[in-house]
């Protein structure tokens, strides 16, 4: 295990930010600490990095006692949501920052600062300043600046938050793409679900400063360990007692057999998916379907249909959840 | 990607040489690079607000500079240069130029010092300081004067008496310029993010080494203008003086006083010269600045 978390509790005041956290994160891999805003993920990174320190509870990072160590003793590299450049620095100085700091020699940063450039597609930028880069390219630059003093864990805090959704799927495919190259352990902070199904090998879902499952992301999506795991990870929907994905309906306008009757209450199409509610004795369900499905079915307004689970969806108990919509 | 500043002026054709039958100004056109960026971006409204801008500064500025200079250079250059070869006039510059300097080094560090403390740390009583800091701003310098006499006069409940001494000067001179350091980098150290620090730390960079090569270079302007801005105050200050320095002739004498004591006499053309030459240290004074600034912003 490269870093292993022990019985970590960390309280801003009277907020809860983590309590008892216990997370292993295997070497080389790609994990997403995966949550919703002010779930405590930010805060267990910035721990691991040594930026904050935990009120108890212990950080061990590839087998050494870290919870007392100052940061630049970790040897860890971290980048920050808002790239956290060096303005006054070129991008090349930026880069050779660590390395200048560890006293290497001239040749070897010169050497290294350049392969690192060219990793991460801005060699022709080397001398010019962070300000006259995109948001994208400062990152990437950000990135390089991380790897260069080669951190035995690369940590990345909403990495793509700041930068607008094009620039972030290509950077989320690129990370991917570098990590494959790099091998780095490397453990990125997201409240994108998509992002952290598309990107890690692993994924942890924090949530109330509490970690509510660990697993790989065909685990977490098929098998969510509870109601907020399932609902985090995509859409779901009520239907009699249970919850499902809105996809996982069957539905058929003539009566069968177990399944749940109910009326349409509304028609919406969004690109090529069609969104339809139905009213049902036990509440509201929103189905969703392709475009050919729904005109087979010649589905409308005040249509009877009824509903049932398909075989084989993932579904949860829906007593107590306070996810439905 | 691919079309740099560089790179779009040099497809662009060589401007044509200039029809002019000057023939030096001609060979200095051709000789330079292509411009890239057009000589003028001003409009019909811009030209109109730069107008009058000139014309305001100029009334108010360019014009009476001009004044002091001419008239300065009434009775030609030995003239000029005899009110400077006089020892109590040479004795007042130096004074005024050495103790202003070294107020503004002495700004430059108590003042950083102080917005650090302002900016990054809590304390009780932090707000009070925050609003304190202006007094010396506002109080008249009079009163300026007649505060540190109490302190440190004859009568000082310290039991040191700088009064009419050269420390008087230094204290003066300090008390009316502390704010300046102070007030033009606590904006800029609030607006400094952490994270650049943190970013600085987890790449292995000391406490001291953030602040020499992270902190500093990103303060070096906002330090340059604060000891600017207390330079000019300090070699023209006058008010806090006459109370305290006692303006003893090769001891306490500043030049503004001396300014005084000229016109007073009747003497206008080396009140004049004397300005003159005052103006003239304090625009290499900023010139200075802005090399030093220049510096130290590029060495991180």
């Amino acid at each position: 295990m490269s870093i292993e978390v022990r019985g970590l509790n960390k309280s801003f005041g009277d907020f809860v930010a983590l309590s008892d956290v216990n997370v292993s994160l295997p070497t080389g891999q790609l994990t997403a600490l995966l949550g919703p805003s002010g779930g405590g993920k930010s805060t267990l990174l910035r721990i691991i990095a040594g930026l904050d320190t935990a009120d108890s509870g212990s950080v061990t990072i590839e087998g050494v006692e870290a919870t007392h160590l100052p940061p630049q003793k970790r040897n860890v590299g971290f980048v920050f949501q808002h790239y956290a450049v060096f303005k006054h620095m070129t991008v090349a100085k930026n880069v050779a920052f660590g390395l200048e700091i560890r006293k290497r020699p001239k040749a070897e940063i010169a050497e290294k600062v350049d392969e690192l450039l060219r990793l991460v597609h801005l060699s022709q930028f080397a001398h010019r300043l962070p300000a006259q880069l995109s948001g994208g390219q400062r990152q990437r630059m950000a990135l390089a600046r991380a790897l260069a003093v080669e951190p035995s864990v690369l940590l990345l805090d909403e990495p793509f938050g700041a930068l607008d959704a094009k620039v972030r799927k290509e950077l989320r495919d690129w990370l991917r793409r570098l990590h494959d190259e790099v091998h780095v352990t490397t453990v990125f902070v997201t409240h994108d679900q998509e992002e952290a199904l598309e990107v890690a090998d692993e994924i942890v879902v924090i949530n109330e400063g509490r970690v509510e499952q660990v697993g790989a992301p065909d685990t977490l999506y098929d098998e969510p360990a509870n109601d907020f795991v399932m609902g985090f990870l995509g859409e779901i929907t009520r239907l009699g007692d249970v919850l499902l994905r809105p996809h996982d309906i069957a539905v058929s306008t003539a009566a069968v057999p177990d399944a749940l009757a109910g009326r349409v209450t509304r028609v919406l199409r969004v690109g090529f998916e069609v969104r339809v509610s139905v009213e049902t004795p036990q509440g509201e369900t929103l189905v969703v379907m392709t475009r050919t499905h729904a005109r087979s079915l010649g589905l409308d307004v005040d249509a009877a249909v009824w509903l049932r689970p398909e075989p084989g969806a993932t579904t949860v108990p829906a007593a107590g959840s306070s996810l439905v919509r | 990607m691919t079309s740099g500043p560089g790179l779009a002026g040099a497809e662009r054709p060589a401007p044509p040489a200039s029809p002019s039958s000057d023939g030096g100004r001609r060979r200095w056109r051709v000789r330079r690079s292509p411009r890239t960026t057009p000589r003028s971006t001003l409009t019909r409204g811009a030209g109109l607000g730069l107008g009058l801008a000139m014309t305001w500064f100029s009334l108010l500025v360019l014009l009476p500079l001009a004044a002091i200079v001419a008239t300065a250079g009434e009775n030609g250059v030995s003239r000029y240069l005899d009110v400077l070869r006089n020892d109590q006039t040479w004795a007042a510059v130096t004074l005024t130029v050495g103790q202003a300097a070294l107020v503004t080094i002495v700004n430059v560090v108590v003042g950083t010092v102080i917005a650090w403390v302002l900016v990054r740390d809590a304390f009780p009583g932090k707000a009070l300081l925050n609003v304190v800091i202006d007094i010396p701003f506002a109080l008249p310098t009079i009163v300026a004067g007649l505060v540190l006499l109490s302190l440190y006069g004859p009568k000082s409940p310290l039991g040191v008496d700088w009064a009419f001494t050269r420390y008087a000067v230094f204290l003066a001179l300090a008390f009316v310029t502390l704010p300046f350091v102070v007030r033009t980098v606590q904006p800029v150290l609030e607006e400094l993010d952490a994270d650049v620090e943190e970013a600085a730390a987890s790449l292995g960079a000391g406490r001291a080494t953030i602040l020499r090569r992270i902190v500093l270079p990103a303060l070096t302007p906002a330090i340059t203008a604060g000891a600017a801005l207390s330079f000019a105050r300090a070699i023209s200050e006058y008010g806090s003086l006459v109370l305290l320095s006692g303006n003893k002739p090769f001891a306490t004498e500043v030049v503004s006083v001396r300014v005084l004591t000229f016109i007073e006499n009747g003497n206008q053309a080396s009140a004049a010269a004397l300005a003159s030459v005052m103006l003239a240290v304090a625009l290499a004074v900023i010139v200075l600045l802005d090399v030093v600034q220049r510096r130290v912003a590029r060495r991180g």
